[in-house]
């Protein structure tokens, strides 16, 4: 796979590309727009960036307020602090007063590493699905992030994207067609259908060539909206695969993995299912592919939980 | 409006805050009475905010920060006619908008409030809008003194100075009670004065209860060009109704129906009083 850039890029970059065409479009920032890589966006538009300090509390009321005079705000701060801090800010300014704040949480999931957990963020999608009116993205690659960002620009509810810093890989043809709350599928397999977001898509989709090697057919969904989940989707994966495994670079409790837990249950649809995600322990010292290698979240890690999956599944 | 319309408001205002609490069975009767006046004098005389003008983008804004006091905010909301006054008897009943903190399913409302240390920020996102598109509206939010302790509150105050936003009026209800007991006992936030001196503030203290010294206070700002102003309103929590003022017991407690009789006697009387000294 072709290697792209890391989506923070492409984040800063589509948003300087939409603010150029709006002077109501702002960024709200917590000290947070070198970690933003805005900085060539604060030197293009300097009266279209405010800064707010080390305050994310203040940041994201502040961008309800603004947001509520018509403001395009587009409120960036790591996903960790910005998710966990400022989760009342979220819930009641944003979400409950129903002002279309633009989320973005950056270096999101463990994309710090060895930072350690104060600054990782496994927790947000679980938090934000239990609030109502707040849409939840992680996307995979370039093309999703670019096209998440457009979409977010003209959505009309509150909506949180989070992404990390590392180069993606393109994982995309080029007319695929992105929207908000509709899955990509990458792949399709008649044996696996790996559900992944985020970063994680990316070594599901290497994970099906392992097993292809295998003589296992598997199939990937780049499930980059969590909520609202596209049902269809997964149900569809559930009708053409003999199992399913999520992916998910969050707790394993809350996440993706549960959510299409809970439809496939709720809808009588039981398959062989396995939630890949960061068991509920100290997570692991190491950089953000280190701790996906020892989670398993890698091509040969993932191959081989689907094919326990698929073993117990024949058994 | 005049002073002696003002204070005639005030008294009809206390009268229909203790009855609509009085039927919904819940409500924060001591904080709605302690803070009534200032809203009073905000909304019929120095703000630019009506039903007329309401998605007007020069209207001012007032976001009540300390929104358990919801039945002040309802109570002069219906009077300026956002809606029809009997809506107000539906307060916190099943599938009601008139919600136990203040919501914008509420017309007139500008921002669902009721956690605590939240008005501020919004105020000052709202406060900002103004100052970057030159704007003339003024952005009035109202604080509970015992919400102070919350951080958020002087993480937005500091941004307020840094941004220069002489647009934005804050006054805090300083009642002096909180539901634990006095402010001061609670964790101590004197000098309030000192510290939003120090936040970059420029205050001014008032009688929060003296309709003359409110008018006098509001009428003055901005108070310094370039700075964010604050007015420290010094008022009776359950201000009007000897039995309640001053009570910690009355911050959220419901009068019985014979309260609500004698309570309802009391303003009547000072409702007469006024009436005759004017004559």
């Amino acid at each position: 796979m072709e290697l792209g850039r890391p989506n923070l890029e492409e984040f800063a970059a589509t948003l300087l590309e939409l603010a150029h065409q709006d002077r109501d479009l702002l960024v709200l920032t917590s000290d947070s727009r070198g970690s933003g890589k805005l900085g060539s966006y604060a030197e293009a538009l300097p009266d279209q960036i405010v800064e707010v300090g080390i305050a994310e509390q203040n940041l994201v009321g502040m961008a309800a307020g603004l947001a509520a005079t018509g403001k395009n705000v587009f409120a960036v701060s790591p996903a960790c602090f910005l998710t966990a801090r400022a989760f009342e800010q979220i819930k009641n300014d944003v979400a409950y007063s129903d002002r279309p704040v633009r989320l973005i949480g950056i270096s999101a999931g463990v994309s710090y590493g060895a930072l350690g957990s104060t600054h990782h963020s496994l927790h947000d999608y679980a938090a934000l699905r239990a609030v109502n009116n707040v849409d939840i993205v992680a996307p995979a690659d370039n093309f999703e992030t670019r096209e998440a960002i457009r979409a977010a620009y003209h959505h009309p509810r509150p909506i949180y994207i989070r992404f990390g810093k590392r180069a993606m890989p393109h994982l995309h043809a080029p007319d695929t067609r992105f929207e908000i709350g509709r899955a990509i599928t990458l792949r399709q397999g008649a044996d696996v259908t790996f559900i992944a977001t985020g970063e994680t898509v990316a070594p599901a989709v290497q994970a099906c060539d392992v097993l292809a090697q295998h003589g296992i057919a598997a199939g990937v969904i780049s499930m980059h909206t969590i909520k609202p989940l596209d049902e269809e989707a997964l149900l569809n994966a559930a009708q053409t695969s003999r199992a399913l495994v999520t992916v998910e670079e969050h707790s394993v409790f809350g996440g993706l993995g549960e959510a299409c837990a809970a439809v496939l249950m709720q809808r009588g649809v039981y398959k062989p299912l396995k939630i890949v995600g960061i068991p509920d322990e100290y997570t692991v010292t190491g950089s953000q592919p280190e701790i996906f290698a020892h989670y398993g979240i890698t091509p040969d890690g993932l191959a081989a939980t689907a094919q326990q999956l698929l073993a117990v599944e024949l058994a | 409006m005049d002073e002696q319309a003002l204070k005639l408001k005030s008294i009809e205002y206390r009268k229909t805050i203790l009855t609509i609490i009085h039927h919904a069975k819940a409500g924060h009767t001591g904080g709605s009475l302690s803070c009534v006046d200032i809203l009073n004098v905000l909304y019929n005389r120095v703000m630019n905010i009506s039903p007329q003008n309401f998605s007007d983008p020069d209207r001012d804004r007032y976001i009540q920060s300390k929104g358990h006091s919801v039945e002040a905010l309802y109570t002069v909301l219906a009077d300026k006619g956002f809606f029809p006054r009997e809506e107000l008897n539906t307060l916190n009943e099943y599938q009601s908008h008139f919600i136990g903190h203040p919501t914008r399913k509420v017309p007139g409302v500008e921002q669902n409030t009721g956690a605590l240390g939240h008005g501020l920020s919004v105020a000052v996102g709202v406060a900002l809008s103004g100052k970057l598109d030159g704007r003339s509206y003024r952005v009035y939010t109202l604080l509970g003194d015992g919400e102070l302790t919350e951080g958020s509150s002087w993480e937005a105050g500091m941004t307020a100075a840094h941004y220069k936003l002489d647009n934005l009026v804050v006054i805090v209800d300083r009642n002096g009670l909180q539901i634990t007991g006095p402010t001061e006992r609670v964790v101590a936030l004197e000098s309030l004065e000192a510290k939003f001196r120090a936040f970059g503030f420029e205050v001014r203290t008032c009688d929060g209860n003296d309709i003359a010294d409110l008018i006098n206070t509001l009428e003055q700002v901005p108070f310094e060009t370039g700075k964010p102003n604050l007015i420290i309103a010094n008022t009776v929590k359950g201000k009007g109704v000897s039995f309640i003022e001053d009570q910690i017991g009355w911050h959220h407690k419901v009068p019985t129906d014979e309260q609500l009789a004698d309570a309802l006697a009391e303003l009547e009387r000072a409702q007469a009083d006024l009436v005759k000294v004017t004559a």
